[in-house]
């Protein structure tokens, strides 16, 4: 299953990640895992929040750029080799990884990692296949 | 030296009889040759044998640069193409290129008044000059070159850029008189120092230095940094070129070559001469041109005149430096720049126009930079930094297409370009001139 990711475009300027986080905060919305991809001018901030259409509204209500990815949340065994034996099998089945990040919390004693594919569906089937679980987006809510 | 100086000296009623007689040669000229300009005429209620005198001119229509855009090509021609034997393009301010078109009388005519602008400046034949002003469909490298042919200059045609080997050719050659952008002529003299050569110790003269605004203090810079007589020149493309107007060595005002080029000063709301001295739009006659003559024509350039001798001797009118512009067009690095050009560019991109700000400055090294601010959109937002930084790419590469000047785009976030009453400022010109 996917899961939504907010992106959000943000310059680099001083106090703007402040302002999302806060901004979030105040709305009661709980941020769940987070990266930023930076370039020297400006920041692509990605998030995976508790209640993402919210979310959305309010970053746009707000004067933001704020779009939804889908991404999936991967559960990897928290011991050394966990993220290459996964990583692996998307090598070996030629699943494209865009980009990929760790989630804030942890998940019993699995790590929990967000991954964008270049297709996404391919990459669901792929998972299913190898009896990877994923995390569905009513654990993501509930986390 | 004044090259043609029983013109350039003439008394008032002497030059008014002869810009009388060129303008009753004209409009007959026009009017039977070019069929935009004789609807224009008639519907202005100008019959073209009714012209008796130079201050008739006031009832003839002004042309504009949206009638260039708008009969883009051959429209404003009055001679047939085949007796066309150059031409120039400049870009436009949205979609159609600027295009003029001269005859073998027009090449003449620009090498004359170019002589008289070298002239003007102070160089005598025999001197050495290094023209350093783009060669090509720019007008400034080939005016400078007629001009410096007709005199009798040696001319080293360096055009513009590869300062490494400008700098070593003027010390090879010991050239007197430099022509080249008053930014490009502070950036050279820079890059000397750097090189580690002296720039005051050196051979020149007269510097002759146009194709973008310039100030009194930038002048005091160059004539420092080089030991030489900075000059300014005036012109564009539409009516010739460089070879409008030039300041002599008194630097009291530029010399119009009125004779060819018929000066008038309006004022641009009421389209009403206004008072000797004060700053208004220059409108511009070609009195001589067969190519593509323009009756009236809006430079948009805001000058005052004045119509005194001069202590040089000539009596021609002068001209201020440019005080300013009727339309946002702005110069970079000699190239004219109109937000239109980007807005178009934007469009074509996106299908819609997202807001964008031109942010112009001259930084240490004098050269003009021009950052683009895009703001970016929901529609065209990705995750992904790799599509935008493509996106930013062809958004820089187009628009540089299209200026012909290097530019840097910067994606910005939505609403932080300053807006006054809902409409975005499109241009912020931090350059002190």
């Amino acid at each position: 299953m996917k899961i939504t990711q907010i992106s959000v475009f943000l310059e680099n300027r001083k106090g703007r990640l402040y302002d999302v986080c806060s901004l979030l905060g105040a709305n009661n919305v709980n941020i769940r895992a987070l990266t930023i991809a930076e370039t020297e001018s400006f920041g692509v901030l990605r998030i995976v929040v508790d209640k993402c259409d919210a979310a959305v509204k309010l970053l746009r209500d707000n004067g933001f750029v704020a779009n939804f990815t889908d991404v999936v949340a991967v559960e990897v065994p928290d011991t050394p080799g966990g993220l290459a034996a996964v990583l692996k099998v998307f090598a070996d089945n030629d699943v494209n990884v865009e980009y990929m990040y760790g989630f804030v919390e942890k998940h019993s004693d699995k790590a929990l990692l967000v991954f964008r594919f270049e297709d996404t569906d391919v990459a669901q089937q792929v998972l299913a296949r190898h009896s990877i679980s994923i995390v569905t987006r009513q654990e993501i809510e509930g986390l | 030296m004044i090259w043609k100086e029983q013109i350039e000296c003439m008394d008032s009623t002497g030059l008014k009889a002869l810009q009388s007689d060129h303008l009753k040669k004209l409009i007959p000229y026009i009017y039977h040759n070019c069929p935009v300009y004789r609807e224009k005429l008639d519907a202005a209620g100008v019959a073209p044998g009714s012209i008796e005198s130079i201050d008739d001119i006031k009832r003839l229509p002004f042309t504009t640069k949206e009638d260039m855009r708008d009969h883009y090509p051959y429209g404003l021609f009055s001679a047939p193409q085949y007796q066309i034997n150059e031409i120039h393009v400049s870009s436009g301010t949205t979609g159609n290129p600027t295009l003029v078109g001269y005859t073998r009388d027009d090449l003449k005519l620009w090498g004359d008044v170019m002589a008289r602008v070298l002239c003007c400046a102070g160089a005598e034949p025999g001197d050495t000059i290094q023209i350093a002003y783009g060669y090509g469909l720019f007008t400034g490298g080939l005016g400078f070159h007629y001009g410096a042919l007709e005199m009798g200059l040696r001319i080293i045609p360096t055009s513009a850029g590869q300062t490494a080997r400008q700098l070593k050719i003027m010390q090879d050659f010991q050239p007197r008189i430099l022509g080249c952008t008053p930014s490009y002529a502070l950036y050279m003299a820079e890059e000397a120092k750097e090189m580690g050569i002296d720039p005051t110790q050196g051979h020149w003269k007269i510097g002759v230095f146009g194709a973008e605004p310039w100030s009194e203090s930038m002048r005091r810079e160059i004539e420092a940094a080089w030991n030489m007589l900075a000059t300014d020149v005036y012109g564009l493309s539409e009516i010739i070129g460089p070879g409008v107007a030039q300041e002599c060595q008194h630097k009291d005002g530029l010399h119009v070559f009125s004779d060819v080029f018929y000066p008038e000063i309006i004022d641009p709301e009421t389209d009403e001469e206004v008072p000797e001295g004060q700053d208004g739009e220059l409108v511009i006659t070609t009195l001589t041109k067969q190519g593509i003559p323009l009756i009236r024509y809006r430079t948009r350039d805001i000058v005052s005149a004045r119509y005194d001798k001069c202590r040089c001797g000539r009596t021609s009118p002068r001209i201020s430096k440019i005080k300013g512009r009727t339309d946002d067009m702005i110069v970079v690095r000699g190239i004219n720049v109109f937000p239109s050009q980007i807005e178009h560019v934007l469009v074509g991109i996106e299908g819609t126009q997202p807001q964008y700000q031109i942010v112009v400055d001259r930084k240490a090294h004098h050269l003009d930079e021009v950052e683009v601010l895009v703001e970016v959109e929901q529609r065209f937002f990705s995750d992904e930094i790799r599509h935008l930084n493509e996106l930013r790419e062809r958004i820089r590469k187009e628009i540089q297409n299209v200026l012909s000047v290097g530019v840097k785009v910067t994606l910005v976030e939505p609403k932080t370009i300053e807006r006054s009453v809902g409409k975005a400022k499109r241009i912020v010109d931090k350059r002190t001139l």
